[in-house]
């Protein structure tokens, strides 16, 4: 579905990603892990199109994506849910959500936002509140929701238990995977690799910029460099 | 009744200054740029107007409508060349090319309309002044529509940012540029969107400044222009009612230093206001204080 390859993104003089490649199946959820710093949102900006690759290609169902300006994405069926939650603090849970459906048209948007109250029922609760109110767990879920008004086949979640108090952690994740028994694919990035591998089924492990591993997320899971590395020992 | 009179007028004036300085305060919300040539987007609307309206003898109302017209085409353009091409690069860059493109318009219009001052006809002569109390207070008509309009633009901006998608999509941008895009706004033709909104509006504040105060030149637009910047960041740059609250607070400063303490001190008075303002709350009175990014 989606195939990152030899993927060379800079910050300035900076090699942030040095040839970076991996896929991502129809159906599957995919984990990037690795230390702060390693290129993990780096990657999911790329594929978003914040950022611009220097050299390297990312295909989308057979279609070049390397080009394709950010705010062209979205149309291809693919969100980025990004680091930090961004949800615009300003404006209320509901316009949260209408900023999300914005490519597309009233009938699609206003469906799109009954499955995501559905979803997420304290969203519904919170709708007029603005954005900059809720609690850290309730932002979470609104930047989650917001991406998905877009109904994306792809859904690309950059730390989405940053900062949230463990029992949330579990909440997000139990969210993660229905979205993906309900048949959406699911690029995950975490530094909280013990629950992103539960999750996962495959994983790649990048370090500095390189893809060093990968796998199937439970072999990688039993691996004693990523044990050391990643999970605590 | 001189206070009264002296309060309308200052209103009168402050609403010029809002609707320019609605202009200043979105773009900069939208493109972090504080466009110094929008005064001079005024001075374009006045002469257009004034060829449509007093040289060709048309309605008034086509001329409004041309001056329209061509400053938000002229906003749209100036943009597109001059700023969007510096849309990475220092603000200071950006500061500096937007002064150039304010004398490019003062010297623009030198060259095509001269030097010499033109007098302009008020789009509303002839109608009727407004008497009250047995004849005591006398209100222009230029004073009640520019008041009218003033508080009409304003209703309608603010049900622009909250009721439409477009309007979403600029408060969406201005928070967080790279978060818009992500939802699908296209943030280059929301900052266009801007600059065309504002210039419009800098249009007609032009033939209501030209209506009230009749001398046309090729400076005509600095001084409101740069009042009306005043007024935002007194208001508070970025926030909408705090572009309309300080054009009006400072209209009716400055005719009240012009009446009571000296036509020679109102700017300085109008200015030291300001850096009083900022002094006691830097992000102006309606303004949120914002932390550099660092």
């Amino acid at each position: 579905m989606l195939s990152v390859q030899d993927l060379n993104v800079y910050y300035g003089s900076i090699h942030a990603l040095k040839g970076v490649s991996f896929d991502v199946d129809e159906g599957e959820i995919v984990t990037l892990i690795g230390a702060n710093g390693a290129g993990k949102s780096t990657t999911l900006n790329t594929i978003a199109g914040l950022l611009r690759p220097r050299t390297g290609s990312i295909t989308y169902e057979g279609e070049s994506l390397t080009n394709v300006p950010a705010h062209k994405i979205v149309n291809r069926s693919i969100a980025l849910c990004p680091e930090g939650r961004r949800i615009f603090l300003n404006m209320t849970v509901r316009e949260n959500l209408e900023m999300g459906g914005f490519t597309r048209d009233d009938a699609e948007a206003s469906e799109s936002m009954e499955r995501v109250f559905k979803r997420f029922p304290r969203l519904r609760e919170r709708e007029s509140q603005s954005g900059g109110t809720l609690s850290g767990g309730e932002q979470q879920m609104l930047a989650m929701g917001r991406a998905l008004m877009s109904n994306p086949k792809l859904l690309m979640l950059d730390e989405p238990s940053m900062g949230l108090a463990p029992i949330l952690v579990e909440e997000i994740f139990d969210i993660i995977k229905s979205l993906h028994e309900q048949g959406t694919t699911i690029l995950l990035v975490e530094q909280n690799a013990q629950m992103a591998l539960s999750v996962a089924d495959r994983a790649y492990v990048l370090e500095t910029g390189n893809v060093t591993m990968s796998g199937k997320a439970s072999d990688l899971a039993n691996d004693d460099r990523v044990r050391k590395a990643y999970l605590g020992g | 009744m001189g206070f009264l009179e002296n309060l309308i007028n200052g209103v009168s004036l402050g609403s010029v200054y809002a609707i320019i300085a609605l202009g200043y305060t979105m773009v900069y919300g939208i493109a972090r740029m504080l466009n110094f040539a929008h005064g001079d987007v005024i001075m374009v609307g006045g002469y257009v107007s004034f060829i449509i309206a007093s040289s060709m003898g048309l309605n008034p109302l086509f001329g409004i409508l041309a001056a329209v017209v061509v400053c938000t085409l002229l906003g749209i353009t100036i943009e597109k060349v001059a700023y969007k091409p510096l849309r990475q690069s220092a603000s200071l860059t950006v500061l500096i090319t937007a002064i150039g493109v304010s004398y490019l318009l003062q010297n623009l219009a030198l060259l095509i309309w001269g030097a010499n001052p033109k007098v302009y006809t008020s789009v509303v002569a002839g109608w009727p002044k407004l008497m009250l109390f047995d004849g005591q207070l006398i209100i222009s008509a230029e004073t009640i529509v520019t008041i009218v309009v003033c508080a009409v633009i304003m209703v309608l901006m603010v049900l622009f940012i909250h009721k439409t998608k477009m309007g979403k999509a600029m408060r969406a941008v201005s928070e967080d540029p790279g978060a818009a895009r992500l939802m699908g706004i296209n943030v280059d033709s929301t900052i266009s969107t801007t600059f065309a909104i504002g210039s419009g509006l800098a249009a007609i504040a032009g033939v209501l400044l030209c209506s009230s105060y009749p001398t046309l030149m090729p400076t005509t637009g600095a001084m409101p222009g740069i009042k009306a910047f005043t007024a935002a960041v007194f208001g508070g740059i970025g926030s909408i009612p705090g572009a309309v609250l300080g054009g009006i607070l400072l209209g009716i400063i400055e005719v009240f230093a012009k009446a009571y303490i000296g036509t020679q001190f109102s700017d300085a008075i109008v200015f030291a206001v300001l850096i009083i303002v900022l002094l006691i709350k830097p992000s102006g009175l309606l303004g949120k204080y914002v932390p550099e990014k660092v």
